[in-house]
């Protein structure tokens, strides 16, 4: 469970454009990581290269290291398909499958790989159910379709999907974006149960968002447009917030750009 | 402050209220211009209603601009008039079709029955009333099910390949040889079977070389319209499937084409209504037979358009009532394939009720 990151010299392009340049950071294990910059940095793109979905978007290629403990991810010989299963991800629109019932939307991962015994399978949903702070919402009708929640219900039902494969690592792309403030709350609270067990990397564009659920914050930033994002600093949350060792990213946080 | 409005309003000064025709004019001017074009088709001696027809509705739509020029002012006028164009329009096209169906079963009716639908015309004095259709449907069942059975899995992977794997030269090739072979003229199917299956490799006429011709005008219609059921699924749900690690194959089977099988299946459904009414190929490679043979793989069959041909050029009473009899089962077959389909779609469409 819960493995260290450890990015090095990190280039993403899509075709011949280069979307982020010569990344390099640590993410610690049991511990909330949050990507803040403003759109079109190259923060997403960046969450997508550490499970390697990146490379699903046509012309999306990597260069560079990214070890989860010892395993470097790009490595020759890796398969992507099984990173997907260490690294989970949460998406910025809630996603449910919309021909499967709440029940198999959780189940959905464990089923369609076919790893999975039968007799474990309601517990697994449960527990997902129960550790996405869902359960209570939806015992009495998992049978009926995903797609008839909430948004905010949704978005949970997506993470208990995510979590029921057991990650070791779950990446969320602006999980909140999309949603009211008493369903970000849900989530928020969520991310802080979640955290015991998982390393969490979350994308936010909401910076008193970054400053509530996370350990260690990233700033992200692009020259101008066309160039590719970069990393501007990552540090503890509390003195990215207070007292940053960069100019640019005091701009950003009190608002003066972006 | 609100009082002062109110009383703007009653005074009709408001630029907000304007002066509106009653509900009832639109459906009165539908009868007066109804009754106008009887009249003026009457007094002018035009024998055809349809042309009466044309007269009321030319009538209705400029009377409707008319009327809500001189009342309502220019803009309303325009849009009612773009309202009646449209309703003209639409009766225009269903006339055709409600007549076809209507004139169809007014006289397919008449020897429409049980005896028409299990017996062949072995045997029958084609000038005497009596015989069926059995030995056309059987044709057609099996013909157009062989024809599905080789079209609807070669389409459907062809327009997997295109939408989730092809990239580049060769997708582009199969895109444009698909639109070509759509525009395959059905004789020119029927030929080329004939030519490589009949005359080069020596088969003789059979169903099954029929269904190998309407498979090639079915192909293109199931990749099309596969092709865009498939990219209506959002790609959100893919990458949802990708990121639980599971393999890009089993996303393809059991998220998207899941989440697209209504749709599909429709597209197939109508695919195969269109080459049910196909007779071009059926005369080239299946011949067209009088009795009964249950083996699509030898000899000559026959099959509803066939028959309807058939019929027709026999040019008696007889011969014209079963055409029309078997022109009411082909229509009827179509029609059930397609409620099929809807069932089928609104039974597998993704659910959102709560």
């Amino acid at each position: 469970m819960a493995k260290r990151i450890d990015v090095s010299g990190l280039t993403a392009y899509y075709g011949s454009h280069k979307a982020i340049e010569d990344i390099s950071m640590t993410v610690e294990p049991r511990s909330v990581t949050a990507f803040i910059g403003p759109s079109g940095c190259g923060k997403s793109t960046f969450l997508r290269t550490l499970n390697r979905m990146h490379e699903v978007t046509p012309g999306g290629r990597v260069e560079g290291k990214v070890m989860l403990d010892d395993e470097n991810l790009y490595g020759s010989g890796v398969d992507p398909v099984s990173v997907r299963r260490t690294v989970g991800m949460v998406f910025q629109r809630p996603n449910p499958f919309p021909t499967m019932s709440i029940f198999e939307n959780v189940a959905a991962g464990l089923k369609l790989n076919g790893s999975y015994k039968k007799s474990e399978l309601a517990d697994i949903v449960e527990r997902s159910l129960k550790g996405a702070n869902l359960w209570n919402e939806v015992k009495d009708r998992l049978n009926k379709p995903g797609a008839g929640l909430s948004g905010g219900q949704q978005q949970r039902l997506c993470i208990a999907r995510a979590i029921a494969v057991e990650p070791d690592v779950l990446l969320m792309d602006e999980p909140c974006s999309a949603l009211d403030p008493i369903s970000t709350l849900a989530i928020e609270d969520l991310i802080g149960d979640l955290k015991e067990r998982f390393t969490i990397v979350i994308v936010t564009h909401n910076m008193q968002q970054a400053a509530r659920v996370s350990d260690r914050t990233a700033f992200f930033n692009l020259a101008g447009v066309g160039q590719p994002g970069k990393l501007i600093e990552i540090d503890e949350t509390e003195r990215i917030f207070s007292n940053p060792s960069v100019q640019a990213t005091e701009d950003y946080i009190s608002g003066r750009f972006g | 402050m609100s009082n002062a409005t109110i009383t703007k309003n009653e005074a009709g000064a408001s630029s907000l209220r304007q002066a509106r025709l009653p509900r009832w004019t639109l459906p009165a001017l539908v009868v007066v211009s109804a009754a106008a074009g009887a009249g003026i088709g009457t007094a002018a001696g035009l024998g055809n209603t349809l042309q009466w027809g044309l007269i009321a509705a030319v009538l209705f739509i400029l009377g409707s601009y008319g009327l809500a020029a001189a009342v309502e002012g220019g803009r309303q006028a325009k849009d009612r008039l773009a309202t009646s164009l449209v309703w003209v329009c639409f009766v225009l096209a269903v006339v055709p079709l409600v007549s076809l169906i209507w004139e169809t079963v007014e006289r397919g009716k008449t020897v429409l029955d049980g005896y028409f639908l299990n017996h062949s015309m072995e045997g029958v004095q084609t000038i005497l009333p009596g015989g069926g259709a059995y030995h056309a449907i059987i044709g057609t069942l099996e013909q157009v099910g062989i024809a599905t059975l080789i079209a609807a899995p070669i389409g459907l992977l062809t327009a997997i390949y295109l939408v989730e794997y092809g990239r580049g030269r060769l997708a582009k090739a199969v895109t444009f040889f698909v639109d070509v072979m759509t525009g395959i003229p059905s004789i020119v199917a029927g030929l080329f079977i004939l030519s490589f299956w009949i005359i080069i490799l020596g088969f003789s006429y059979s169903g099954f070389a029929g269904a190998m011709a309407l498979a090639i005008l079915m192909m293109p219609v199931v990749v099309r319209s596969t092709e865009e059921m498939l990219k209506l699924v959002p790609n959100e749900l893919r990458e949802a499937s990708l990121a639980l690690g599971v393999p890009k194959w089993r996303t393809i089977l059991k998220v998207v084409l899941p989440t697209a099988v209504g749709g599909i299946t429709t597209g197939v459904m109508l695919a195969v209504a269109r080459i049910a009414g196909e007779s071009a190929p059926i005369v080239l490679l299946v011949f067209g037979a009088a009795g009964i043979n249950n083996n699509p793989f030898d000899g000559a069959q026959s099959s509803l358009p066939y028959y309807i041909y058939e019929q027709w050029q026999l040019g008696n009473e007889a011969s014209f009532n079963r055409a029309w009899a078997a022109a009411l089962v082909l229509i009827a077959f179509v029609m059930i394939l397609n409620l099929v389909a809807r069932g089928i779609a609104r039974w597998k469409a993704p659910k959102t009720g709560r």
